[in-house]
């Protein structure tokens, strides 16, 4: 298939929540609420999705997966730089004592906030440039915080609730499995990295 | 000034009831042609028209409109998120329905809701409502003084409080299979606070009967508390000596105590009580001690630390 055409069907589709969420958000009885949480559920969603892709890519074997990575990660922090806008703006226009207090004060707050800015260098590295500049091992280990970062959206979410977790536990149970995924697979490599090394070490031996 | 007289009410004020009430009466039509007929819906369940007096109670504030009061709505036992109990509630069958009033009293006795809406005057009072999620609304609610239906039972001296029991049922209110708060909900007040001439018993909101999803057929508002005190679906009312447990306090008693009163200087953990969102206003408003109602209900708290007792 057309790699140009799947291309723009990806951004349509991670594009298409913005227009329904303000859409939904206009006739809600409460439009600041909706559009405020439901901007944050989409940055969480997209950000669980960009963790998906890798164990899809190698499940199904489709490495080509891959170059939607960046794509989905850069929208996923677009709803969530919208998400906090949304609290300063929409919410809390700009009473900053409150802003300040909220992020010190409130945990949950406070969680959102380090998820949010620990997303930060991870979208200004995403450009080709600076990747090259940084190398693959400073950008590896740099784009690791993500996995601090997605359970700390999930803490952030789960702590916003006065009671009922359901969905917190749906979406926990899915960012558990993925990282589980990703301790396995480390694990394996590892394996067989040791595995080939103690070869080699028999082979030079005899 | 807080509270005025009804003749104060400016024709803007009340435009929007008369245009809700002829939206509704549209839509309950259509209801009832569309769905009474088909699915054989309880010909009561739907809203009807309540002969109500008018009060001194109400405030210069712009209504809530109809459809935002009964579209947006806690009540858990429909569903966690707001819109959940409008979808939901039709479930709750609110005729026949008895409401005991028991304890220490001299003459603990059933009421049936109808014999209890003709008993007492039905009542128009305008209260702001103050959700303890920082949003808020004004609703015209219908409904008489619980002082009136304690004294009709007579509390003994020995009697301190008053609990608040909803209906358990999980066929008529499906939230109730999920054990996120242990049902029954259960709410509280100290006798004096029961006793108080703004605490009411509402039957109905904007001239008519309660939609099921705002607590049919009958409910407390207590306008200087957060509204979770406010019981919805009562079939208990009882007189006690001691304070009685309360749902939200059960689930999480750091968040929310017995009291619950309407505080912009007491934050609730996990988000400030200084301001709110008036439903249908972008801006926010500054949250008022007892939400506006302190000349009334401060002196049922003197020398009492309100930070503590929160
Ligand atoms: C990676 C970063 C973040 C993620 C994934 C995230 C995600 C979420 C989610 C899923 C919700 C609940 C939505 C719902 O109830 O349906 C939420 C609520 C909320 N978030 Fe975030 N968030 C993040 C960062 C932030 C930041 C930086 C702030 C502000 C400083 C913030 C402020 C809020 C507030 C105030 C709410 C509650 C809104 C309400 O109660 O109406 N979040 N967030």
């Amino acid at each position: 298939m057309n790699k140009r055409l799947i291309y723009i069907a990806v951004w349509l589709a991670l594009l298409a929540p913005l227009p329904a969420v303000i859409v939904f958000g206009v006739t809600a009885f409460n439009p600041i609420e909706y559009i405020e949480r439901n901007l944050g559920l989409w940055g969480l969603r997209f950000l669980i999705i960009g963790l998906v892709i890798t164990p899809m890519a190698r499940i199904f074997r489709r490495p080509t997966l891959i170059r939607y990575r960046r794509t989905v990660g850069l929208f996923a922090f677009t709803y969530v730089l919208l998400h906090w806008l949304s609290y300063i703006v929409l919410d809390l226009y700009f009473d900053w004592p409150v802003i300040l207090k909220d992020i010190y004060k409130r945990p949950f707050i406070t969680i959102g906030m380090a998820a949010f800015v620990a997303l930060i260098p991870l979208a200004v590295t995403s450009t080709d440039a600076l990747r090259r500049r940084l190398g693959p091992v400073i950008w590896e280990r740099l784009h690791q915080l993500i996995y601090l970062i997605v359970p700390a959206g999930l803490v952030h979410y789960w702590l916003m609730v006065k009671a009922d977790h359901r969905s917190q536990l749906a979406y926990g149970s899915i960012i558990i499995a993925l990282l589980a995924w990703r301790i396995t697979d480390k694990a394996q490599a590892a394996a067989r990295r040791r595995a080939r090394a103690a070869e080699k070490a028999a082979r030079t031996a005899a | 000034m807080l509270i005025r007289h009804a003749a104060d009410l400016s024709e803007n004020d009340v435009t929007d009831q008369g245009l809700y009430r002829r939206r509704r009466e549209f839509m309950t039509g259509a209801i009832a042609m569309g769905s009474a007929g088909v699915l054989g819906l309880p010909e009561l369940a739907r809203a009807a028209p309540l002969t109500t007096v008018k009060s001194a109670y109400t405030v210069d504030e712009t209504l809530t409109p109809k459809d935002a009061v009964s579209g947006y709505n806690n009540f858990y036992e429909f569903g966690t998120d707001k819109d959940e109990p409008a979808k939901n509630a039709g479930s709750l069958k609110p005729r026949p329905w008895t409401v005991v009033v028991d304890g220490l009293c001299a003459k603990p006795q059933r009421f049936d809701i109808d014999a209890l809406i003709k008993r007492f005057p039905i009542e128009e009072r305008i209260y702001r409502h103050r959700c303890v999620e920082a949003w808020s609304m004004v609703i015209p609610w219908n409904g008489f003084p619980l002082a009136a239906l304690l004294n009709a039972v007579q509390p003994t001296a020995k009697a301190k409080f008053v609990s608040f029991t909803t209906l358990l049922d999980p066929k008529q209110m499906p939230g109730q299979n999920e054990n996120y708060v242990p049902w029954p909900y259960r709410e509280g007040l100290r006798l004096d606070e029961a006793m108080n001439p703004l605490t009411l018993l509402a039957v109905g909101l904007y001239g008519e009967t309660l939609p099921n999803q705002n607590g049919a057929p009958i409910r407390l508002v207590v306008p200087w508390k957060y509204g979770f005190k406010g019981a919805k679906s009562i079939v208990k009312i009882s007189l006690v000596e001691n304070q009685p447990q309360t749902s939200w306090n059960m689930i999480n008693a750091r968040e929310y105590g017995f009291y619950s009163n309407v505080n912009p200087a007491v934050d609730h953990p996990r988000w400030s009580q200084a301001s709110e969102r008036r439903i249908g206003d972008f801006f926010r408003h500054k949250t008022l001690p007892f939400n506006g109602y302190a000349d009334q209900v401060v002196k049922l708290y003197t020398g009492m630390d309100l930070k503590r007792f929160y």
